[in-house]
């Protein structure tokens, strides 16, 4: 019984994407409702974790053969999941109407996506990651080509799906490494039969964590696997990149934690060197290559390598046996996944909203906004300064957090690349601010932004929660400890 | 639990700047009136806080605190001495008189400019009191945004130049400081500035000590600024609208020397001292702004840059007068005495600088709205055309060089006392700037300025046939409070003496 509760919010994302999907076939063809329906099932399944979080009583426990875990390091991804769902939804409302008609195949493929990503963080197995992995590559694929007319669209999708393709193979010879050492896929009896292999097959643990950081790399689109973000965030239609931007990452975490810290957490040592290194290309190749992007969306692209790069500097100063104190590195992984969950899509809805409305993507076509809209441009100043970290919203807690776990670790040569990328970082977002605020408006161009509610609620929403995560960051900190115990000890 | 005073004081302009952002936009004489009057009531509470301090100066008043993020020990902790309260005091003032000048000067975007001058009320304010170190660094990044934005939209031609180079060098400090917040916490477990002082991070281990007091001093460095981090100054300041220079000078560059005089000194006495005595990079520093940022004005023609590059000359002062006080700790005994008198200087000449440059820049900003030119040699011989306003200049221009009788001699004199007893070298060589101080506010301010013919032809040539009206009378309600200021501390410097005399002495005595 226990297995089906825990999984219901699961569920009711497959449900409402099969509903949606089957819906769209019968009847007539105009159907505005369909949307609402594929949010409500969003939201009915972000209630359901909510209570499962904060008021059922669950047993940590694994099931199906060892195939699932249901801890509440899963459910607070099947929330951040839920999350994403919904405001990718409201996103998606308005500009679909725009663009394209195929719209009970779009949603269903958004909620296939997010009940990936809540599958992947339950997992707790090889095979079953690596199902999971693939239905969240795929929906995405499918999701980034859908626009069809537009060769951008279905150079990005070709793009992606060629890196992605390549990215999953190496991955999985990683998994086949794993279960030729120690004959397991589950995660926790490989991390009990590494300890008892011989000495003679001990190197294979090596490269397979280098395939196996290849497929969580290119996920969370670290740098150097990087490559197939800036094409793909640029081609995809606008809420679509919001979703690689945000969940995808946050899927790519998900798993990147569960399989380091419950596989592989005596073989620390072997993998913090690389991942400190490609925590510092990331930050450093985002950063710099961000300051001469001319379209938002792509300029967005490498930040959120460069912000993947700071969240890994995380899962670098973890060390195992630490719990209860905050700068522990991955309550800094899962808080900064929030805020960026909350500034990232709030800043994607910004675009979405200003492209709607002018067709363009070009960050010096944002100048004057804030006098065609006060509250894009006001709400875009917000999710910028979390983005660069400052105090007040979200993003400072993040770093605050993560920073801190540099320092406690005594990391401090990867401290320093941190904050002086933080610094540089805050060329290109001010860049941004620059174009709303400074640049005065041409005549013509002076016509009101006018948004449609849905857009208006994302933006509302994802501004109430950065600045709340800035100012009461407490209830957050405490969410993500709670949700850590199973992973973490 | 006591009436939270130092709450008010600090969110009271964000409650204001919300009642603005609610005013319709049309409204711009309702939305200018309402932010000028209710910022009275900020001012109104610093005055009496004033008094409640001036009672016993040297202890913390008014303390609040309450827990705020308790997973990382962060509080909401608040309290003011002797210091805060001065400073308190002065960053209403000059708040106020910004509002009350802007009703007049501001014509566009009305409403965002009141709603983001209040915001950065809010930051000054709350770095003064602000007892944590998380919060302090709240509050010290809050005032960057409004700041960068005041300057970036109503400032002069260069203006996204200066402002995105104030905010990345600001940026830059207040990065290197979070890093060091975050050590000082990984040592001492706690962010209380007032507990962190008493368990002294890192004593016992020079090269982290040095590092952390390295951070946070660039980081203040770069606010105060000192030489080599002060290239982002004159550009912000002459770039930046008239109320903007004015807070820039008069508040947000007192938001360093605040820093390290509240957390620094205290935290790190032992690199302090060894960097002001043993290897005195920090007195050569102070000094190199002093004798630099003097002759840089004797060279300037742009008559803000020059008063933009005297804010140099001056704030090195006061990192002077710090820099003696930590030295005397590393000096050997006897120096107690000099060292407060040297804290007290540099803690004065926050105030003083801050009342006097601020007013140098309400008159450049008067000058340049009439001519709408800056360059010195554009005028001459305004003296006979507008005498008011010559009279508020001299007494504005003395009180910046250093005449006895008035505010900025009490503050040098007492930096260059301490000074003299501990570092006696730096002190000698400082006190060229003093000098070069007045020749370039007789010969450039004074003499190119006003004294001579008015030769009417240049005149208009210069300006296109700019109007030469004296001071109105809105011009004068904003200068009067500061000239009489500079008088009052000028003959009865103990009206602030007394205050950070008990902070200094504090201070001093817990080494």
């Amino acid at each position: 019984m226990q297995i089906f509760i825990f999984l219901l919010p699961q569920l009711i994302l497959f449900l409402g994407a099969v509903l949606v999907f089957s819906l769209d076939l019968v009847g007539s063809k105009e159907k505005k409702w369909l949307p609402y329906l594929a949010l409500a099932g969003a939201l009915i399944s972000l209630a359901v974790s909510l209570y499962l979080f904060g008021w059922a009583e669950i047993e940590e426990e694994t099931v199906l053969g060892g195939m699932l875990a249901l801890d509440s390091f899963s459910l607070f991804f099947q929330i951040f999941a839920a999350v994403v769902a919904s405001l990718v939804i409201l996103l998606s409302m308005a500009y679909l109407d725009l663009k394209s008609p195929h719209q009970g195949e779009y949603y269903t493929f958004i909620l296939l996506a997010c009940f990936a990503i809540a599958l992947l963080a339950l997992s707790s197995d090889l095979v079953m990651i690596f199902i999971a992995f693939e239905l969240l590559s795929i929906s995405s694929y499918i999701l980034t080509g859908f626009l069809r007319e537009d060769p951008r669209s279905s150079e990005a999708a070709m793009k992606y799906f060629l890196y992605g393709s390549m990215a999953s193979g190496m991955m999985l010879y990683g998994m086949s490494l794993l279960y030729g050492a120690t004959s397991s896929t589950n995660l926790v009896k490989i991390a009990q039969g590494l300890s008892t292999v011989d000495q003679g097959l001990q190197w294979v643990v090596y490269p397979a964590i280098v395939l196996l950081v290849v497929g969580f790399g290119y996920k969370t689109a670290s740098a150097p696997f990087h490559q197939w973000s800036p094409d793909a965030y640029e081609g995809a239609p606008t809420p679509v990149t919001a979703f690689l931007a945000v969940g995808s990452i946050g899927a790519g975490f998900a798993i990147f934690l569960r399989v380091m810290l419950t596989a592989l957490p005596d073989f620390q040592i072997n993998w913090v060197g690389l991942l400190t290194g490609l925590s510092i290309v990331s930050m450093t190749l985002g950063n710099y290559v961000a300051l001469s992007q001319k379209n938002i969306k792509r300029m967005l692209a490498y930040s959120g390598i460069a912000h993947a790069g700071y969240i890994l500097i995380g899962l670098v100063s973890w060390e195992s046996g630490v719990f209860g104190t905050v700068f522990d590195g991955i309550s800094g992984v899962l808080v900064y996944l929030l805020v960026y969950l909350a500034a990232n899509l709030g800043a994607f809805a910004v675009v979405v909203a200003f492209e709607n409305k002018t067709g363009s993507n070009q960050i010096e076509d944002y100048a004057g906004l804030i006098q065609r809209s006060p509250l894009l441009a006001g709400t875009m100043v917000v999710f910028l300064l979390s983005l660069i970290g400052i105090p007040g919203t979200g993003g400072f807690i993040g770093k605050l957090l993560v920073f801190g776990a540099a320092l406690r670790v005594e990391y401090y040569f990867l401290a320093l690349v941190a904050i002086i990328n933080s610094v540089v970082a805050g060329f290109y977002y001010l860049n941004v601010i620059r174009h709303m605020f400074f640049q005065p408006l041409d005549e013509p161009q002076r016509e009101k932004i006018q948004l449609p509610a849905s857009l208006s609620t994302a933006v509302i929403i994802a501004c109430v929660f950065t600045l709340l995560m800035g100012i009461l960051a407490q209830p957050f900190i405490h969410f993500v400890q709670s949700s850590l115990g199973m992973v973490i000890s | 639990m006591n009436f939270p005073i130092l709450s008010l004081v600090t969110f009271f302009p964000l409650l204001i700047s919300l009642i603005v952002l609610v005013m319709p936009k049309s409204k711009r004489n309702w939305i200018r009136w309402t932010a000028t009057i209710l910022s009275l009531i900020p001012l109104g509470l610093a005055v009496y806080i004033y008094i409640i301090v001036r009672a016993d100066p040297g202890i913390m008043h008014f303390m609040e605190e309450y827990s705020w993020i308790p997973a990382i020990d962060v509080f909401y902790r608040m309290g003011v001495d002797g210091l805060s309260a001065v400073m308190l005091v002065l960053t209403a003032l000059l708040s106020t008189l910004c509002y009350y000048y802007s009703i007049y000067t501001i014509e566009e975007r009305v409403k965002e400019y009141y709603f983001l001058f209040l915001l950065l009320q809010v930051g000054m304010t709350g770095v003064f009191v602000s007892l944590d170190f998380i919060f302090f660094y709240v509050f010290w990044e809050i005032g960057l945004v409004p700041m960068y934005l005041l300057i970036g939209v109503w400032g002069g031609e260069r203006r996204i130049y200066a402002s995105i180079k104030f905010f990345l060098y600001t940026l830059a400090g207040s990065m290197a400081m979070l890093l060091a917040i975050i050590g000082v916490y990984l040592n001492t477990g706690t962010f209380d500035i007032l507990e962190a002082a008493v368990l002294q991070p890192f004593a016992g281990n020079f090269a982290l000590a040095a590092a952390a007091f390295w951070a946070f001093f660039i980081a203040f460095a770069i606010k105060v600024p000192i030489f080599p981090f002060h290239t982002w100054l004159p550009d912000a300041h002459t770039e930046a609208p008239t109320t903007g220079s004015v807070i820039l000078a008069g508040v947000l560059l007192k938001l360093g020397a605040y820093g390290l005089i509240r957390i620094v000194l205290p935290l790190f006495p032992e690199p302090f001292a060894f960097y002001s005595f043993d290897v005195p990079i920090i007195p050569i520093l102070a000094v190199i702004s002093i004798v630099y940022g003097a002759l840089v004005c004797m060279a300037q023609w742009d008559l803000k840059r020059l008063i933009a590059y005297s804010s140099v000359s001056h704030m090195g002062y006061v990192t002077l007068g710090i820099s003696a006080a930590a030295a005397s700790l590393a000096a050997g005994g006897g120096k107690e005495t000099s060292a407060i008198i040297g804290l007290n200087g540099a803690s004065l000449q926050l105030f003083t600088h801050g009342i006097i440059t601020g007013g140098l820049f309400f008159l450049v900003g008067m000058i340049y709205d009439r001519a709408h030119t800056r360059q010195i040699k554009d005028f001459g011989g305004l003296g006979a055309k507008v005498p008011y306003y010559y009279g508020i200049m001299l007494v504005t221009g003395f009180a910046s060089l250093g005449l006895p009788g008035l505010a900025g001699f009490w503050s040098e004199f007492f930096v260059f006392r301490g000074a003299f007893a501990i570092i006696p070298i730096f002190a000698i060589i400082g006190v060229l700037g003093i000098v070069f101080t007045a020749a370039y506010i007789l010969w450039k301010v004074v003499q190119f300025v006003f004294l001579g013919e008015f030769d009417q032809e240049k005149w208009d040539a210069a300006t296109h046939h700019a109007e030469l009206t004296d001071m109105t009378t809105f011009e004068k309600v904003t200068m009067w409070p500061l000239v009489i200021l500079m008088v009052l501390i000028g003959l009865y410097p103990s009206l602030i003496v007394r205050l950070l005399n008990a902070v200094s002495t504090t201070l001093m005595s817990n080494f």
